[in-house]
């Protein structure tokens, strides 16, 4: 066995920590090493030809890196060594630079311990043995959960490119929270003029099938075969005969009675309806919960609506609908929820109606809002508004330590709205720190602050009403005074919180969260897009907030990543999996039960356990309790964890 | 050599999606922790069995960690429960072995939670300081049949 060494200075990441010569005089000492040499970057090119032709030139047949994480450059030298004509698998790393020179100081026991987890890799590079992945072809469709902007743009991106998509979307329209704006900061575009033009060619592209107030129910599977089954709510409504023409809603008995979840119940809609006047689908919904005829099973003599509809599509039998496809990628998109402002007490959004959140008004902004767009609240136009920022951001009181990224913005673009409605209402902004990143809005803070919105840094500590008006008491930290401002209207500038949806999908794709709770991407910098599970991918809030640009950024990304992953007819899959010894296993099936995946069948003719090498993950949990010790756990087999451990020890 | 200066040994075993990441998120955020952890990357933390866990005493570890994701994590669904219940079984034997049961450490880290990666081991190595020596130090040496 030759084994070839090269140990990384990762510039002076590794080198600044870990005496590298001291580490190459050791290592070439160890049985089995052939060669063991040093250089700046081994990731770099330089780097890896050096692999290259020493294992042309020295026959080498086992290598190892000791360099930056696994995680980070395994592909890489494992692409390098197979280059060269070795196994990919033949390869170890030894992670001396995140678990060794970033944590420890002590340059003395950083290099003791930097050799000793070299010469652990010696010795499994030494038992390593060459794998052959297998083949699996991948199914040239994609899902995408969730249809807000982030949704619809990947969606658009990846039929574009050729492949079918399926989006589903829990409401009854998709859209997102887009769809309740009416302009967009810093521009001040219209958002329905860029939003439902793109909404609607996700309802006509050939490509796409739209998957509206449903869920997905189930994924299994893995990259490049994912089973899906989405699970699509009744809506009482036939799809092909409703023309979306509204005479349901107008005859409906509790029509104008019934507070609207899209406005947040500052308007009143029917117990049939659709969201918004653009939405897509612009199929008509019944309110399970709220329509006489579900609820009761009675309304009037007989329904209005059905009598209303001349199309005949009202259907109170419809059921529940499964529907079952294969897709080889899937994008979450899931967005965020705003956060609870009612647990900030002290701001009275339970007491006081003239406390509102950011959403909320953005709804008394949009022309089909409660209000048609006029700045009219509770029958009064406010003479004085008073914003408060950081509402559930920033306020670790609430277990939320994170900036939200979009208040800031949407409070300065609000402000502009109202003093571009009513010039002579004055505007209070209580902020913590301004944050205008991104391209354009320093420059529409500064337009806002000459508009005469007044900002005062300090934030608010609580809303009460005296003589039935708001008062907001704050201190103003620039002057270190504390101050109060009588207000007709408060606006809450409320945060992002992940989805409550997120858990669900979180267990079923097995992805994992940062501490913020939003879905983790597998690199902070180099991978934002992608997860830890192969052939899934972020786009939008589902990640973490973030405004429509960055959203829609991300959206293209998550699209070109699947794009990419589709393109391909077949994928290797990691020949990292369970093998048993027929000869060993005595048939006792204590594997069977622990296999989440199902993987193993037992054979009774033969009397022994079988494992399915598509089904099978890797992760090792049976071999560790097969009694008999006949399960082999490709790459992290027995012996070789064993023989690293005594190297450690 | 333990008479000079006796620092403790501890070996971890991580795994890959969660503590593994974890660790590295410590690294990539330059949070110190003192340097007696050898850290050995296993796939899921229930890869791991309990003659691993008995080699390593056997061999001289002052302590063993298993890190593994946080319930309902585990990127192979379930592997962590498992894990939890061989290490629960396994601590009651240490006791009986004469070896404190706190030399055996399950904790669940994620991915993002460095800190959590570098407290922990600055925990563990005290306490470990204070217990003083693994009272079965073997020096192993034979090999482990595959
Ligand atoms: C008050 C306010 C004003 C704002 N104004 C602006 C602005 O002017 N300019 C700007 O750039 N940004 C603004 N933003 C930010 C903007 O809302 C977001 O950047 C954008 O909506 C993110 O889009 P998304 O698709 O990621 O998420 P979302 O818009 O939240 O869409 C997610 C979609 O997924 C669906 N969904 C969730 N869970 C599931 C599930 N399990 N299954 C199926 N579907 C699911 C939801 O129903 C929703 O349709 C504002 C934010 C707020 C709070
Ligand atoms: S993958 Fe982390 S415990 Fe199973």
């Amino acid at each position: 066995m030759k084994v070839g060494v090269y140990i990384c200075h990762c510039g002076v990441n590794i080198s600044s920590t870990v005496n590298i010569d001291n580490v190459v005089e050791t290592i070439k000492n160890v049985a089995n090493v052939a060669v063991c040499k040093d250089y700046q970057y081994m990731c770099s090119d330089p780097g890896q030809e050096m692999i290259k032709s020493d294992i042309a030139t020295h026959g080498l047949d086992r290598i190892v890196v000791a360099a930056c994480s696994p995680r980070m450059h395994e592909p890489t030298f494992r692409a390098a060594v197979s280059d060269a004509g070795l196994n990919p698998y033949c390869l170890e790393m030894a992670n001396i630079r995140e678990q060794c020179s970033w944590v420890h100081e002590d340059k003395e026991r950083a290099t003791e311990k930097a050799i000793s987890l070299v010469k652990s890799a010696v010795a499994k590079a030494s038992l390593l043995e060459p794998l052959e992945s297998t083949k699996i072809p991948v199914t040239h469709n994609a899902l995408v959960i969730g249809g807000g902007i982030a949704g619809i743009q990947s969606a658009l991106d990846i039929a574009n490119s050729g492949y079918k998509v399926y989006l589903v979307e829990r409401e009854p329209s998709i859209g997102g929270h887009m769809a309740k704006f009416d302009k967009t900061f810093p521009t001040l575009d219209c958002a329905a003029c860029i939003l439902t033009p793109k909404m609607v060619d996700v309802a006509r592209h050939p490509n796409i099938e739209l998957l509206t107030y449903s869920e997905v129910e189930r994924i299994d599977g893995s990259v490049g075969s994912f089973h899906v089954t989405v699970r699509e709510r009744p809506r009482y409504v036939d799809m092909e005969a409703c023309t979306g023409c509204g005479q349901c809603a107008s005859a409906c008995r509790l029509a104008g009675r019934i507070p609207s979840d899209f406005d947040y119940g500052l308007a009143k809609r029917s117990a049939i309806y659709v969201p918004f006047p653009q939405a897509v689908p612009l199929k008509y919904t019944i309110d399970p919960d709220r329509c006489l005829m579900i609820t009761r099973g009675k309304c009037g003599k007989s329904p209005s609506c059905v009598e209303a509809c001349d199309r005949g599509a009202i259907d109170f039998e419809q059921a529940e609908r499964f529907h079952e496809f294969d897709v080889g990628a899937v994008v979450v998109a899931t967005g965020y929820n705003e956060f609870q402002a009612k647990q900030r007490p002290e701001f009275g959004y339970d007491r006081f109606e003239n406390v509102l959140t950011g959403l909320e008004l953005e709804r008394y902004f949009s022309p089909n809002g409660p209000t048609g767009g006029k700045l009219f609240i509770n029958g009064k136009v406010p003479r004085s508004v008073v914003f408060v920022s950081c509402v559930g951001s920033r306020d670790k009181r609430v277990g939320n330590a994170y900036c939200s990224r979009v208040c800031c913005m949407y409070i300065a673009k609000q402000a502009h709205l109202i003093k571009e409605k009513l010039p002579d209402t004055d505007v209070t902004v209580m902020y913590t720190d301004m944050r205008a990143f991104g391209k354009g809005y320093e420059e529409f803070y500064e337009r806002v602050q000459k508009e005469g919105v007044h900002y005062r840094r300090g934030n608010a500590a609580e809303v009460y009403e005296e003589d039935g008006r708001l008062h907001v008491r704050a201190e103003d930290t620039l002057l270190g005074e504390p101050y109060e401002v009588e207000a007709d209207l408060v606006v809450l500038g409320a945060g992002l919180r992940p989805p409550s949806s997120a858990d669900g999908i979180a267990s079923m794709l097995h992805l994992s969260r940062s501490s913020d709770k939003f879905f983790l991407e597998a690199h902070p910098k180099l991978r934002p897009v992608d997860t830890v599970i192969d052939g899934v991918f972020l786009a939008g809030c589902a990640q973490g907030p973030k405004d429509i640009p960055d959203s829609v950024a991300q959206a293209c990304g998550a699209a070109s990543h699947v794009v990419n992953l589709l393109s391909k007819d077949y994928i290797d899959a990691e020949p990292i999996i369970a093998i048993v010894n027929e000869d060993g296993c005595v048939g006792c099936r204590t594997c069977e039960q622990l296999c989440p995946y199902e993987a193993h069948a037992f054979d009774e003719k033969r009397g022994v356990m079988t494992i399915n090498k598509a089904l099978c993950k890797g992760c090792g949990s049976c071999a560790a309790a097969c009694p008999s010790g006949s399960i082999s756990m490709n790459h992290f087999r027995n012996d070789q964890i064993v023989a690293q451990l005594l190297e450690v020890l | 050599m333990e008479k000079q200066q006796w620092t403790p040994k501890i070996v971890g075993f991580l795994c890959n999606w969660c503590c593994y990441a974890g660790a590295d998120m410590a690294g990539t955020s330059r949070m110190k922790y003192p340097p007696n952890i050898r850290i050995i990357r296993v796939m899921c933390s229930s890869r791991i069995n309990a003659e691993m866990i008995l080699k390593a005493f056997q061999t001289g570890a002052d302590a063993v960690f298993i890190g593994g994701c946080h319930p309902g994590d585990c990127h192979y669904v379930d592997g962590n429960y498992r894990t939890k219940k061989r290490i629960d079984v396994l601590k009651r034997l240490l006791s009986h072995m004469g070896i404190d049961e706190r030399r055996l450490r399950l904790e669940w880290v994620s991915a993002a939670e460095g800190e959590k990666f570098s407290q922990t081991m600055q925990s563990l190595t005290d306490e470990i300081e204070q217990m003083g020596p693994n009272p079965l130090h073997l020096t192993g040496g034979e090999t482990y049949e595959r």
